[in-house]
């Protein structure tokens, strides 16, 4: 695996100190020469790789103050591989993908295949009335590798009539993958190496088997997503076309994706251990796939296959379609550098948008530390300054309206009081009224009892002088009722 | 190779000879590892004449220690605890590691040592500070460069008798910070017998004042952690003789110490510890000791500092009212709790005033 580069012959035999153009001193004595040569040729080599291939990074750690030394004999990191690889089994691994594609290209199909596991779930309708997306976790182990996977599909992809807000509800499924990690990461007390990562590692875009070029929508689609994740372009069902229409198919959706500036993931090569079979997958994108979960009696053996009429499509063949190119990227080569990529890459651009729309910048490295926890403050001042004075305004509105509504009720009380006055004036007019009839009906009835006891009187005289007045008197009585 | 599948859940496996290939992970990690390279920062505390330099270059087989980069310096005891840290880069058997050792020349050295503890745990804390201002920016590195301590090794002169109060506080204020691994020095000077009284008084004073040493009771994660950690605290602290020699001893060429009584031979364990503390800190908990630095002593900084700075801000009107009625006779809501992660609770409150 560790091929011997174009080394230096003069490095080898170099004993004095061998100055790397950006200025750290290498120590190559006798002693540290002779000792590796001791080993396999495989370690000198290995350490001159290192040495050549990697200076720039050990430069960059020798330039911060650190200088290369030789041992005399084992120490025993070179268990550090193993101590971390160790640590990783014990936690487990996590591995998120999500399929982008239109109903029926068979998405499903590929994930059994790909994982060799029969994952539940039937087929989705297609009246769906817009995209939503389904995630289902799932535990698998491998030897001693225990792998937290999980299949995010996306419902109803491609079914709309108008497909202009197809792509946005898988974009808002990323970011909020990314956003739940930023939010754990944010926190005070955070509990990191326990999270469940649920971020995107790998977006597998399938494309329908026209034969022609991609539709507009998938252009449009992987262009919004090609900041945001790993996108591995594959060739859906690709046993509908033949191979000469599918070398041409394949060089034109490269072209179109090169021309409509989508970044697609590519393979890494700068590991040299697997530079080379990178570089050649790389040509080979997109790759056409077949899934099949049935298996099909092929010469002695039970293989993965589609039986058709006119012959059968063997899934694990090479020549037939590229499911085990796709097989061996994802998983067996790059699983680890799809997820460092999320991370360091995707993560980190999310993040710094994220961060900067808020309004926090990074200070210069002179001023005071805390930039994130500063700017927040600040920000959350603004804030409570701004409540403040709302808090103010509403006050002020709130003695407004009970000073006008103090005013009201007192033009009500003197309305009040005003009613009442007139009312005991009228009152006491009319009491008066009375009391002045009262006084002629008394003046009358006096008048009335003074000549009572004067026609009395009279009447009594009367008597007293003789009874022939009493015709009289009886006349005057008469007359006098 | 037959590997097999397993699911959780209603799945069933559609072959079972058939190879996935996930296990591949792992190699993937280690070829990324090895690419990366590894740190390793470890600090050693102790007076003067413990023997430090000699065992880190022991341990690393390799003039590491500050004493061995500049030896023409005259060698002066300083009036100050100082700290004074190396770093170089090792290679082993295609694994890098950049090595940093930290010095503390001066600590217990003088007539007052009243505190001399503090410069340590500042030089402690502003590497986690450090750690902290980068993970925090808008802008970050890909690979935050890791100057925290991930271990100090405490020297133990071979009294045999018990701590000394120096030791006592040391270990009981930094045990909080920082893995400490305590080693009794210069062990030659002490029969087994000695040394093992010797260690059992030192461990029943840890107990005694509280002071957990690495490995931590506490962060064992399961039952077989727990086995192999408690093997490893019943022999804390470690008696260990370091040597820079080599001497013929039955046909072999070994690291140790020539005296006329005999030569001590530092990897024989029927001599002295020092293999166990070798394996410990390099071949086996290496990786486990920086994790704790990580995820423990790195996060309670990181949960102090933020709670700090959240009291240092909020300096506000100490009558500030938590709750103020509305117009309409309803509490407002309380503002957003002063913490980083309320920066999304503010985002949340904001919208809900306007």
């Amino acid at each position: 695996m560790c091929r011997l580069l174009t080394a230096d012959r003069s490095l080898y035999h170099q004993t004095e100190p061998w100055r790397h153009p950006e200025g750290a001193i290498f120590r190559c004595n006798g002693n540290g020469a002779a000792s590796f040569a001791k080993q396999s040729s495989r370690g000198f080599v290995l350490r001159l790789t290192a040495a050549t291939m990697a200076s720039t990074e050990i430069a960059r750690q020798a330039g911060e103050g650190a200088r290369a030394v030789p041992l005399s004999g084992h120490v025993g990191f070179d268990s550090m591989p193993d101590q971390l690889v160790n640590k990783s089994v014990n936690h487990g691994f996590c591995f998120n993908i999500l399929c982008v594609g239109e109903t029926g290209l068979g998405k499903s199909t590929l994930m059994d295949t790909l994982f060799n596991t029969k994952f539940e779930g039937e087929p989705t309708q297609h009246n769906q009335p817009g995209v939503t997306l389904k995630s289902n976790t799932y535990e698998l182990q491998e030897s001693n590798v225990r792998l937290k996977l999980t299949v995010v599909n996306t419902v109803g992809f491609g079914d709309q009539i108008n497909k202009e807000d197809s792509y946005k509800s898988i974009v808002e499924f990323i970011d909020a993958q990314f956003e739940a990690y930023l939010q754990e990461e944010l926190k005070i007390k955070r509990t990191l190496h326990s999270y469940h990562d649920t971020r995107i590692h790998a977006c597998l875009y399938f494309i329908a088997p026209t034969g022609h070029s991609l539709k507009s929508l998938d252009l449009v689609t992987m262009k919004k997503l090609d900041s945001k994740v790993n996108i591995i372009p594959i060739i859906a069902k690709s046993d509908a076309i033949s191979k000469s229409e599918l070398a041409k198919f394949k060089i034109k959706i490269t072209s179109e994706l090169v021309s409509n500036g989508v970044q697609i993931y590519q393979f890494p090569t700068d590991d040299e251990s697997v530079a080379e079979i990178n570089s050649t997958m790389n040509s080979h994108l997109p790759f056409a796939v077949v899934g099949s979960t049935e298996e099909v009696k092929i010469g002695n053996k039970m293989v993965k296959a589609r039986q058709y009429p006119w012959g059968t499509v063997q899934v694990e063949n090479e020549t037939h379609c590229d499911f085990v190119k796709l097989r061996e990227m994802l998983i067996r080569v790059n699983m680890e550098d799809l997820r460092e990529q999320t991370h360091t890459r995707h993560y980190e651009l999310y993040r710094r948008c994220k961060l900067e729309e808020m309004g926090f910048k990074d200070t210069d490295p002179d001023s005071k530390p805390f930039s994130l926890q500063e700017t927040y403050e600040a920000k959350r001042n603004e804030f409570m300054g701004e409540l403040q004075k709302k808090e103010e305004e509403m006050r002020q509105m709130f003695v407004q309206r009970v000073k006008e509504k103090e005013a009201e009720l007192k033009e009500a009380e003197k309305e009040l009081h005003e009613k009442f006055d007139r009312l005991k004036k009228l009152h006491q007019d009319e009491k008066k009224k009375l009391e002045e009839k009262k006084k002629t009906l008394d003046d009358e009835v006096n008048t009335f009892k003074q000549k009572k006891t004067a026609a009395e009187l009279l009447q009594n005289q009367a008597q007293q002088a003789g009874g022939s007045t009493t015709l009289k008197r009886d006349k005057e009585r008469k007359n006098f009722f | 190779s037959t590997a097999f599948v397993q699911w959780v859940g209603e799945k069933t496996p559609i072959s079972d000879t058939s190879y996935v290939g996930i296990d591949a992970i792992l190699e993937q990690m280690r070829r990324k590892a090895m690419k990366q390279g590894f740190e390793f920062n470890v600090m050693v505390v102790g007076q003067s004449g413990l023997g430090k330099s000699t065992l880190m270059n022991t341990l690393f087989k390799s003039k590491v220690s500050r004493k061995s980069v500049q030896p023409n310096v005259e060698e002066r005891i300083p009036k100050t605890v100082e700290i004074k840290s190396v770093s170089h880069d090792v290679e082993e058997k295609g694994v890098r590691m950049k090595l940093t050792v930290i010095d503390t020349p001066g600590f217990g050295d003088q007539i007052n040592n009243e505190n001399c503890w503090q410069p340590i745990m500042k030089f402690i804390n502003d590497q986690y500070e450090s750690y902290l201002q980068e993970e925090i920016n808008i802008n970050r590195k890909k690979r935050i460069p890791d100057s925290r301590v991930h271990c100090c090794i405490y020297f133990i002169p071979p009294t045999g008798h018990c701590l000394r109060p120096l030791d006592v506080e040391f270990m009981r204020h930094l045990s909080k910070v920082v893995n400490i691994v305590p080693v009794i020095a210069k062990a030659d000077t002490l029969t087994l017998e000695e040394r093992d009284s010797f260690k059992k008084t030192i461990r029943e004073e840890l107990r005694a004042n509280g002071i957990d040493v690495y490995p931590q009771k506490e962060f064992d994660e399961d039952a077989e952690d727990r086995m192999i950690n408690d093997k490893i605290r019943e022999m804390t602290p470690f008696a260990v003789v370091g040597s820079d020699q080599e001497y013929q001893v039955n046909g072999k060429r070994i690291l140790g110490r020539k005296t006329k009584w005999g030569t001590i031979e530092v990897e024989n364990i029927a001599h002295c510890e020092f293999a166990y503390l070798r394996d410990l800190l390099i071949r086996t908990h290496m990786q486990n000791i920086k994790d704790i630095t990580c995820s423990i002593h790195y996060e309670t900084y990181r949960v102090r500092r933020l709670n700090e700075s959240n009291i240092l801000f909020t300096s506000n009107p100490p009558d500030h009212p938590a709750v103020q009625p509305k117009a309409n006779g309803q509490p407002e809501e309380q503002p957003a709790t002063p913490q980083p992660n309320g920066v999304a609770a503010q985002h949340e409150a904001l919208s809900h005033e306007m």
